[in-house]
């Protein structure tokens, strides 16, 4: 059954720091090969319920499970499965780029670290840069970097965390073809996002994290059809998602 | 033991003696005061302390060692921050790796790049008249004493690097350890000492383990003292490696 469903099946997922309380009890499934994206304003969680998922963190209340195995008690199990492209780069800057990739690659114990390395650095067009170091980078290149350096050994769930803020327009399509790439081959992908049209372009299903629930989850499609239908008629063209998103977020406030 | 600890420890640590070849500076700011104060004391203050023995270079040696050490070993706090800090740290405790890997392969680098301090501070001395009478199985021994005092004191490194809020809190602490040296029997002998000033000399670390490396460079026995200087080695890595992995395991769950 898990083999055909849900790769990520969060349930009744709280975490707290201290006296703020992040995530209330959220609830997700994420079908297998399927594009998943997170939205939520900045402070919502996102990166916390990564964290969690990704077992840099432990939730204090629910059950989180990725790839059939419980993030608290099958740990070892869920870091076979996954890969983590954090919010912020995590490269290493003394190394050049073609080390940082071969590093991950000997990392997760894979053979030929060197070709798979090599595999990445023309996939992320950064052949030529690969014998620099990283220091030596622009951002998105190192954004690049550290995307590919997630994909070695092509784990079965990958989430990335914003992966194309701070990219400039050919980046982000660049990252978004290799978004697309590894879900038509079956790897599934929770991505969070600030920009709503990378949600819209980009994921199967969409879901909105506004004061440690989910607020809705759903397709495009299903997302646009919770705006009143005066509003639709108003504007001329369909609802962005963006609007959606804002009439929801700041609705909840009112 | 996880069955990839070896494997991804030598990873990690290729990884750390690139960062050491990419910037021997660390090299040089570690060796840099020992060697100063060799300079200062052979050649300025040497005349007027008498420590007994013939040459003055000789008698210091130890000391300078042991200050070198404890300089070097700063820069395990700092790598091991600067990784915490810029999320790369995360990125290995998300992926498949033995979790101990990742310290260890920090302090294995530091006992690399201090043993490259140490031989560059021998060379120093060496030029400076430094004199030994130790054959191979002495060198050994002095070799064996640094590694573990080195061994020892990184793992103490390892607290402030995983517990520091800022770079400099990351590395201040190893300064009363430079210091350590000075109320021990390695720049003068602990006789000349006041009271308690003389019994606090003779009853830390610092002063067995300069007594051994002394008698050792001088070919001479080593008597009951070096038993001392390897309990406080080992006593000290001991509690270090405790405390460290359960911050260790705290921090990382
Ligand atoms: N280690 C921590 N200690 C205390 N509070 C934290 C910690 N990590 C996150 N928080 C708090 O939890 C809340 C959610 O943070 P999180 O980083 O998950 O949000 P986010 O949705 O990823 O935001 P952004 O879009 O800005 O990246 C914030 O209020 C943040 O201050
Ligand atoms: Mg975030």
């Amino acid at each position: 059954m898990d083999r055909a469903g849900a790769a990520i099946r969060v349930q009744g997922l709280e975490k707290s720091f201290g006296q703020v309380s992040v995530l209330r009890g959220v609830d997700i499934d994420v079908a297998r090969g399927s594009i998943f994206a997170l939205l939520g304003s900045n402070g919502a969680g996102k990166t916390t319920l990564v964290k969690i998922l990704s077992t840099l963190l432990k939730a204090d209340a629910g059950r989180a499970e990725v790839n059939g195995f419980d993030v608290g008690r099958q740990a070892a199990g869920v870091r076979e499965s996954i890969s983590l492209t954090g919010q912020f780069a995590a490269v290493d800057e003394i190394l050049t780029g073609r080390e940082n990739l071969v590093m991950v690659a000997r990392l997760r114990h894979l053979k030929n670290a060197g070709t798979i390395a090599d595999d990445l650095l023309r996939r992320f067009s950064l052949t030529e840069a690969g014998a620099r170091r990283v220091a030596a980078y622009s951002g998105g290149m190192r954004r690049r970097l550290d995307i590919a350096m997630s994909l070695a050994g092509n784990p079965p769930v990958i989430f990335l965390d914003e992966p194309t803020t701070g990219l400039d327009p050919e980046g982000r399509l660049e990252v978004w073809r290799a978004v697309r790439e590894l879900a038509s081959g079956g790897t599934t992908v929770l991505l969070t996002t600030q920009h709503l049209d990378e949600a819209e372009h980009l994921a199967d299903r969409i879901a909105i994290l506004h004061e440690g629930r989910i607020l809705v989850n759903g397709t495009l499609d299903e997302l646009r059809k919770l705006l009143p239908q005066a509003t639709v008629e108003y504007v001329e063209k369909r609802p962005t998602l963006e609007d959606v998103f804002l009439a929801l977020v700041t609705g909840e406030k009112r | 033991m996880n069955k990839h600890f070896a494997g991804d420890t030598a990873v990690l640590l290729g990884r750390s003696l690139r960062h050491i070849a990419r910037s021997p500076d660390t090299i040089i700011t570690t060796v840099i005061t020992p060697i100063a104060m060799m300079l200062l004391f052979v050649y300025v203050l040497g005349g007027a302390i008498r420590t007994g023995t013939g040459s003055y270079v000789n008698y210091l040696l130890p000391g300078i060692l042991i200050i070198t050490i404890a300089s070097g070993i700063s820069y395990t706090a700092y790598r091991l921050f600067l990784d915490l800090q810029g999320g790369i740290f995360e990125r290995f405790q998300s992926m498949p790796i033995a979790r101990s890997a990742v310290l260890w392969s920090h302090v294995l680098t530091s006992v690399v790049a201090n043993l490259i301090s140490l031989v560059v501070v021998l060379l120093v001395a060496l030029a400076m008249g430094f004199r030994t009478g130790a054959d191979v199985l002495g060198w050994l021994a002095v070799a064996g004493i640094l590694v573990l005092f080195t061994l020892a004191l990184t793992w103490l490194a390892v607290i402030p690097g995983l517990t520091a809020s800022s770079v400099d809190g990351a590395s201040a602490f190893a300064y009363p350890l430079i210091f350590l040296p000075f109320v021990s029997s390695a720049f003068v002998p602990t006789e000349s000492m006041p009271g308690p000033v003389r019994a606090f000399a003779e009853n830390q670390p610092v002063t067995s383990i300069v007594d051994s490396l002394r008698a050792l460079f001088a070919g001479q026995p080593v008597g009951s003292g070096i038993w001392i200087a390897l309990a406080w080695c080992l006593g000290i890595l001991a509690v270090a490696v405790a405390f460290a992995g359960l911050i260790y395991r705290r921090r990382v769950g």
